[in-house]
């Protein structure tokens, strides 16, 4: 399988990265070297065998449904690029 | 008094509580030597007013004989931890300014034990790199010089600040991240030690995300007995992290021993790679001397699908890393560009293309583009297939054999610039680290000899799941015999 400029721009839209038309072209190469070098997996026979869930068997925990922290707003909001009156603020989306 | 910056952590530990030396005097060499070394780009932020308080705290613990684990010893953390108060940045402009209000679990340990903490250091953007050349605040430059030369080296990535701050003596040890090999191989490349240890160990929380299922902290050092020390106090559960192990943290440093009488290790018949420099082969026989030397059985062992890890690692590691990196989106925090009458969308496209450098970039497009509609089957069930494959072969290995040897790097350090041009070129750097990451098991480097150029080449072990003492023991029987005391010729 390979990339085309087309699918690259798509894939960018998708991961919401803005690329120049010089990029998006510069990208088509570099992707298809990558891909076409990670295809060799298709060789391999894993008929009937399971995909990796979990690298260290491990089961998931419960813990009580208690409220563990909180009231932090002013920490939540301190890195915050724009914050006005205890949200975060963005560009208007609804006309 | 000699010079303290030449002591490592446990000579550091033991001397200031012996009462050789005050906390507050390592930890004032050591800063000295961070400011003297600034040529270096190791750090990204300097914090040496966080390692005077410790000091003092130290040196008033000490009088009160209320001495903590690591009391009186200065670090440097890999600035992909959050520490609270202080920038935090994972290398990329993204997060520059970032200042977490919490502590990473693996820092707050740390603290908690005693330690002081010398700056944040350098390394790969978002732990993307084998070279630390994709940092958005420049290259770190290794120590290490090849004989008759001035070029710039690569001190390893993504682990680089860590690896050439040990190397250059400007802390005595460092947090550090493996995700593919970002602690081991930087270790090989400077000369120095460093345990990734078995996924799970210790806690992500804090950590600034790459790929989830991979991403491990570990200790790096001067020597193997400096990495048990700083590990234990780095290990343990933690209920913020759901893939943290429920189990005790073994005294690994008490228990270290280099006699390997009754072990058997094995050699990987499938890492003998095609092109192998002969240097690299000689390393690796020495390494089999020196075990064998140490009382081990030496075994040949067979791990079939070791040639499919790297292309399992590029699909895996990306895919995560597209879904981890999709929170920097300019307005929580981090940067934001909003160009002139941008809407929401526009924001997010414009902040990630302005934040994020190249090669994360190209790291996210592909795993957008193998997680996407229509191929994710084909690349990521396909790749987690075969990684069930390359655990299963480990496994097998593990039945003849206790601990694997092989070289860590299939070089020594290169230059920089050298390989950045072509990212595949970059990638096949790791090719002997990156398995055992897909395993989750534990595996540290040491160092093993010289290079014909007079540059350090490193051994690799990798144990059983939860055996970081064995992994341990092996290095320390490896660093007895290897005798290695090269170090760089200062430059800087």
């Amino acid at each position: 399988m390979s990339v085309d400029l087309p699918t690259v721009r798509k894939i960018a839209s998708l991961a919401r990265i803005a690329v120049t038309d010089a990029e998006a072209a510069a990208i088509v190469p570099e992707l298809n070297n990558i891909l076409g070098w990670v295809e060799q997996l298709s060789a391999v026979d894993t008929d009937g065998i399971a995909p990796m869930t979990a690298v260290i068997p491990n089961s998931l925990r419960l813990r009580d449904d208690v409220v563990t922290d909180g009231n932090r707003r002013d920490d939540v909001l301190k890195n915050a690029p724009q914050a006005e009156h205890g949200f975060f603020a963005v560009p208007k989306v609804i006309e | 008094m000699s010079d303290l910056t030449n002591l490592g952590i446990a000579a550091l530990r033991d001397g200031f509580r012996a009462g050789d030396f005050s906390a507050r005097e390592a930890a004032d060499a050591f800063i000295a030597a961070v400011a003297a070394g600034r040529d270096l780009n190791a750090f990204i932020t300097e914090t040496p007013d966080h390692a005077i308080a410790a000091a003092d705290e130290a040196d008033r613990a000490r009088s009160a004989g209320e001495l903590r684990p690591l009391s009186g010893v200065p670090l440097g953390i890999k600035d992909l931890f959050c520490t609270a108060g202080v920038q935090t940045t994972a290398a990329s402009h993204m997060l520059e300014g970032f200042v977490p209000p919490y502590e990473s679990t693996v820092t707050s340990k740390l603290f908690g034990a005693g330690a002081g903490m010398l700056g944040k250091l350098n390394l790969d953007q978002f732990a993307m790199g084998s070279s630390n050349e994709t940092s958005a605040f420049g290259n770190v430059i290794s120590p290490w010089r090849r004989g008759g030369d001035t070029v710039a080296l690569a001190p390893g990535g993504s682990s680089g600040g860590s690896s050439a701050a040990i190397a250059a003596r400007m802390v005595p040890g460092a947090t550090g991240t493996d995700t593919g090999g970002s602690i081991r191989q930087p270790a090989a490349f400077t000369g120095t030690s460093g345990i990734k240890p078995t996924y799970g160990r210790c806690s992500r929380f804090g950590i600034v995300a790459f790929a989830s299922s991979l991403d491990q902290a570990g200790s790096m050092a001067r020597d193997v007995r400096d990495c048990a020390i700083l590990l234990e106090q780095m290990a343990g559960f933690d209920p913020k992290d759901a893939t943290s192990l429920d189990v005790p943290v073994p005294r690994w440093e008490d228990n270290l021993s280099g006699d390997l009488k009754g072990k058997r290790v094995g050699i990987p018949r499938e890492y003998r790679v095609e092109g192998m420099p002969a240097e690299i082969e000689a390393l690796w026989q020495r390494g089999i001397d020196f075990a064998r030397d140490a009382g081990a059985e030496i075994v040949e062992v067979s791990l079939p699908h070791t040639r499919q890890a790297l292309p399992t690692y590029y699909i895996i590691a990306p895919a995560e890393a597209s879904s981890n990196l999709a929170r920097y989106d300019g307005v929580r925090y981090g940067l934001r560009d909003l160009p002139d009458g941008a809407g929401l969308q526009d924001m997010y496209a414009a902040t990630r293309a302005a934040g994020f450098g190249a090669e994360v970039k190209r790291r996210i497009l592909i795993g957008t583009y193998v997680l996407s509609a229509g191929y994710y089957d084909a690349y990521y069930t396909k790749a987690q297939k075969v990684r069930a494959l390359i655990a299963r072969d480990f496994e097998r290995a593990f039945e003849t054999c206790d601990l694997l040897l092989t070289p860590t790097a299939p070089s020594a350090a290169f230059a920089l610039g050298e390989k950045n041009a072509d990212p595949l070129s970059m990638y096949l750097n790791d090719v002997f680290t990156v398995p055992a990451s897909l395993a989750g098991l534990p595996a540290m480097s040491v160092p093993g000899g010289l290079s014909a150029e007079g540059l350090p080449l490193g051994l690799q072990i990798i144990g059983r799941p939860l055996d970081e003492q064995g992994v341990l023991d092996a290095g320390l029987a490896i660093e007895q015999r290897a005798g290695f005391t090269a170090r760089p010729d200062r430059w800087w």
